[in-house]
Parts: structure tokens; C-alpha cells; sequence
């Protein structure tokens, strides 16, 4: 019952977020100020953690083939795989919701909590619209850049790991990058990126948005923003798989 | 001119605001006085439809409030300034922006004429040269000038002020009432100021609703209040020794 109640102000809170914004021109320059704040900000820990995972996955994979029969360039083929289909796209996004998840509630909670919310809709403005739509948006077109760019540097990750360890050659690890390549699992990549920004920015600014009380409550909505965004990333990477791939 | 007809307000069972009526005069400084937990700051929430009326009806100027659409009230909410208990001012705005933003979002004028706009209301809050500072470098009286500097940037035909005067020195609060009773007087505002300040009371209530138990007890001016012989009103406004000696 109370899962309900939860969905239904949930969608009563997203047709408030989806109403024409007050003021189209700043609506675009809040747009951009959030490309800064959800996206390049983030830049440096998803490229950190892309470059060490993909020479992690390459390392691992190289360890496990020791069969003669399974040529070397199977490591290139493996990493881009694994990386392409689920982990640039689930676990990036994982730790996007982490990141950004807790600064969207921690924001918009403590506006609620200062009565900064209370002011903007004194004032005649739609605070959904003006807090949260431009963080849906700007995610949902920042977050497949970022994503991108964490497949590029981790399959360099990869790379590299294959170079210094010798685990395998150059021209094998890019031969294995080059072969079989099916351009549709970026798009079922870039897709799924972009569910999960919309999930992340929308459950989090619900939980912001709900907040009530002092510190301790802001505190509370951040928790469970990274929370429930993080299950539902999850669960919808199941979901999307299958319709999808399979 | 602001009026509340029958209003009631309830949280599950518990009744906050009953059978409230009460007219708030434009140009004139109108208090709403009562003990903490007596339902003023509903009231006031009620007023400004941050809260929905169970029953009752709420007038701005003849125009039936609680009977509007949200694009209705939202006009009228163009109509309102209001100053919270802790200014309310946005975080990531330095001052001049905060003062701004309302002229930013619903006002026609350029950037040099929302500069100007913006530095005049500064200096009737008297606070020039503090365009650039951010919301954390400032004092707890300039957070509310600048509040009020938000409050009329629109030129508001209502003024809502929820304590104005929480966390200030006496000093400081007494600067605070008159600056909001000048503003009053100077723009013809119906302004509603939520307090229990009883310096406020006796300096600038041109009316005073004493709230109690979520019914209106009693209403007056600050000259009636200090003759008045209703006990509860007594009892809150002269709660100390000093101020029983001094009546």
C-alpha cells in the first residue's frame, strides 16, 4: 500500500516536473549549468574508474584463457564486450547515482527544509518544473557523452594493463577490439545510459522534493535517492536486457 | 484588501484554524499575534494557499481565492511579496540575483533595467554595495533586508511576513518594523506580518488579530490592545513581570 502511495506521488510530482516551463530562455541556461554540475563534473571519477576497471577486466580476462585453442585476441573481444554491454552503462551509472543522486536530494531537500521551495512557489513559479526538469534533461543528453567517453578510456584502460603486463600483444588485444564488432550494443548501450539518467535525476528529486523536517531528513532523502535509484537501475538493466538483446 | 470568510483548517483530527474571519485593510500594517502552536503561521500558509482551506473562503481584493485553478492563483501570486522566518533567500544566487530573480522570471525588462530595479530596492532596504555578496556572508538582519528587498522587487500589492523578527537583536528588529511599515505606507501594500513580538505589537500594529486556540479571540490596534481586559490576550501580551508593572 504504501509502495503505491509512494508510486502515485511519484507520478503526480513527474506531471508538475512536465509542464511547460516559465520561462523558455531560462529554462535552456539552467540546462547548461547542470551540463557543468551533473556532467563535467563528474568527469574526472568516470574516467578514473573506467581507465582501472577496463585494465582490470583485461588482466582477468587474459588469466582466465588458458586454453592454446582460444586465441589471445579473445581478450580485446572480451573487454570491449563486457564493457560496452554492462559495465560502462550499468555499474558508471551505479555510481552516478551515488554521486549525483545524493547532490540532486541533498539540494532540493535542503531548499525545502530553508523554505526556498516555499518562496518559488509564492512567487507564481512551478518549483518542479524549475528545480527538476532541467536535471532530467541535461542528464539524459550529458549522461551517454560521459558513457562514451568511459567506454573509450576503459578499453585504453585495457589496453595499456596488456602493454605493461604482457599478458597479451598490442595487435592481439586490437584485433579482439576490432572483430565482431555489432554497432547496435552502443545504441543498447547509449539507450540504457539514458534510462537510468532519467531514473536517477527524477527518484532523486522526488526524494529531495519530499523532504521535510530539518538536516537529519535531508540527510534521510539522500540516502535513500542513491538507494532506491541504485535498485531501480538494476532492475530496469534486466528489463532493458530483455527487451533489447534477447 | 485581504479577507478571510469561515476558514478552517485541519491536520487529521486535530482542527489547527476554526471558523476564522478576518479582514486585512490595504496601506495598513495588519499582526497576527498569537502563542506558539495558536495556528498564526497556518493561517498565514492558508492565506498565501501554501496551504488548501478545508472549508471557508479567502477574498484578495473581492477575487474568491480558493476557488481559483492554479493558473489563477498564480497570477495572483505575481501579486505577493512575502518574507520568511529565515529570509528564504537561494543559496547559489549572490544577492543581486536573488533580488532579481523575480524581475528575471516574470517582468519584461532587460538586463540594465532589472540592475537598476534591483539597486533601487537595495538602497530602500539600505543596503547598497552588498549586490555581490552570497546568502552565507551575510548577517541575520541583512538576510531578511535582502528578503524584503525580494518581497517588492515586483512591486507586490501584498506583503506577507512570517516573524520577521525571529533571531534578531532588538535593535536590529526594531529597524525591521519600520522598514516594513515605511514600505507599507510608501507603496499602499496590505501587509500581514506574523509575530509574536510584542514591540512589533505596540510599534507599527495598525491591526492586530490575536489568534488562541485556532479561533480569532480578539482584534484591534495597538492603542485598544494596551487597554484591553480579555485574560488571554493579557496573559500573552503582558507574560512578564516587567511588562504587568509597565501596564
Amino acid at each position: 500500500m504504501k509502495l503505491i502511495s509512494i508510486l502515485g506521488k511519484y507520478l503526480l510530482l513527474m506531471r508538475q516536473v512536465f509542464g511547460k516551463p516559465d520561462r523558455v530562455k531560462l529554462f535552456f541556461r539552467q540546462i547548461m549549468l547542470e551540463f557543468v554540475s551533473l556532467g563535467v563534473d563528474s568527469l574526472g571519477i568516470v574516467l578514473i574508474i573506467s581507465v582501472f576497471v577496463g585494465a582490470v577486466v583485461a588482466i582477468q580476462t587474459a588469466y582466465n584463457i588458458d586454453s592454446p585453442l582460444i586465441p589471445l585476441s579473445m581478450v580485446g573481444f572480451t573487454t570491449r564486450q563486457s564493457i560496452i554491454l554492462e559495465f560502462s552503462p550499468t555499474i558508471i551509472s551505479l555510481v552516478l547515482a551515488g554521486k549525483v543522486g545524493s547532490r540532486i536530494a541533498s539540494e532540493i531537500g535542503t531548499m525545502r527544509v530553508t523554505g526556498q521551495i516555499d518562496a518559488l512557489e509564492i512567487m507564481g513559479i512551478n518549483p518542479a518544473n524549475y528545480l527538476i526538469q532541467p536535471k532530467i534533461f541535461a542528464a539524459v543528453i550529458i549522461n551517454p557523452v560521459l558513457i562514451t567517453l568511459s567506454i573509450g578510456f576503459a578499453l585504453f584502460g585495457g589496453w595499456i594493463a596488456c602493454i605493461f603486463t604482457g599478458a597479451v600483444t598490442s595487435t592481439d588485444y586490437i584485433t579482439g577490439l576490432r572483430g565482431w564488432f555489432v554497432p547496435y550494443t552502443i545504441t543498447y548501450s547509449l539507450i540504457k545510459t539514458s534510462v537510468f539518467a532519467f531514473i536517477i535525476t527524477s527518484v532523486s528529486g522526488y526524494h529531495g522534493y519530499e523532504t521535510s523536517g530539518g538536516a537529519l531528513e535531508v540527510g534521510s532523502a539522500s540516502t535513500k535517492a542513491v538507494v532506491y535509484s541504485s535498485i531501480l537501475i538494476i532492475i530496469f538493466n534486466l528489463i532493458l536486457t530483455q527487451l533489447l538483446l534477447v | 484588501m485581504i479577507e478571510a470568510r469561515t476558514i478552517s483548517k485541519s491536520f487529521g483530527d486535530n482542527l489547527v484554524l476554526n471558523n476564522i474571519s478576518v479582514k486585512f485593510q490595504k496601506g495598513k500594517t495588519n499582526l497576527i499575534i498569537g502563542q506558539s502552536g495558536s495556528g498564526k503561521t497556518v493561517l498565514m500558509k492558508c492565506l498565501v494557499g501554501l496551504f488548501e482551506i478545508d472549508s471557508g473562503s479567502i477574498f484578495y481584493n473581492d477575487r474568491n481565492f480558493s476557488k481559483m485553478t492554479f493558473r489563477q492563483k498564480k497570477e495572483i501570486r505575481k501579486e505577493i511579496g512575502m518574507l520568511f522566518q529565515g529570509g528564504a533567500l537561494f543559496d547559489y544566487m549572490n544577492v543581486e540575483e536573488n533580488v532579481g530573480f523575480p524581475l528575471l522570471m516574470f517582468s519584461d525588462m532587460n538586463t540594465q533595467q532589472r540592475k537598476e530595479r534591483v539597486d533601487f530596492c537595495l538602497r530602500r532596504v539600505n543596503l547598497e554595495k552588498a549586490n555581490n555578496l552570497m546568502p552565507s556572508e551575510l548577517s541575520g538582519g541583512m538576510v531578511k533586508r535582502v528578503a524584503i528587498a525580494r518581497a517588492i522587487s515586483l512591486n507586490p500589492a501584498y506583503l506577507f511576513c512570517d516573524e520577521p523578527n525571529s533571531g534578531l537583536d532588538p535593535q536590529t528588529s526594531n529597524v525591521i518594523d519600520n522598514l516594513i511599515s515605511e514600505i507599507t505606507k510608501e507603496f499602499d501594500i496590505t501587509t500581514v506580518i506574523n509575530t509574536h513580538d510584542m514591540n512589533s505589537v505596540v510599534e507599527i500594529g495598525d491591526f492586530i488579530a490575536f489568534i488562541y486556540e485556532g479561533q480569532l479571540w480578539w482584534q484591534g490596534d495597538k492603542t485598544q490592545i494596551l487597554k484591553t481586559e480579555n485574560k488571554e490576550i493579557n496573559d500573552f501580551v503582558f507574560a512578564s513581570e516587567l511588562t504587568r508593572k509597565l501596564k
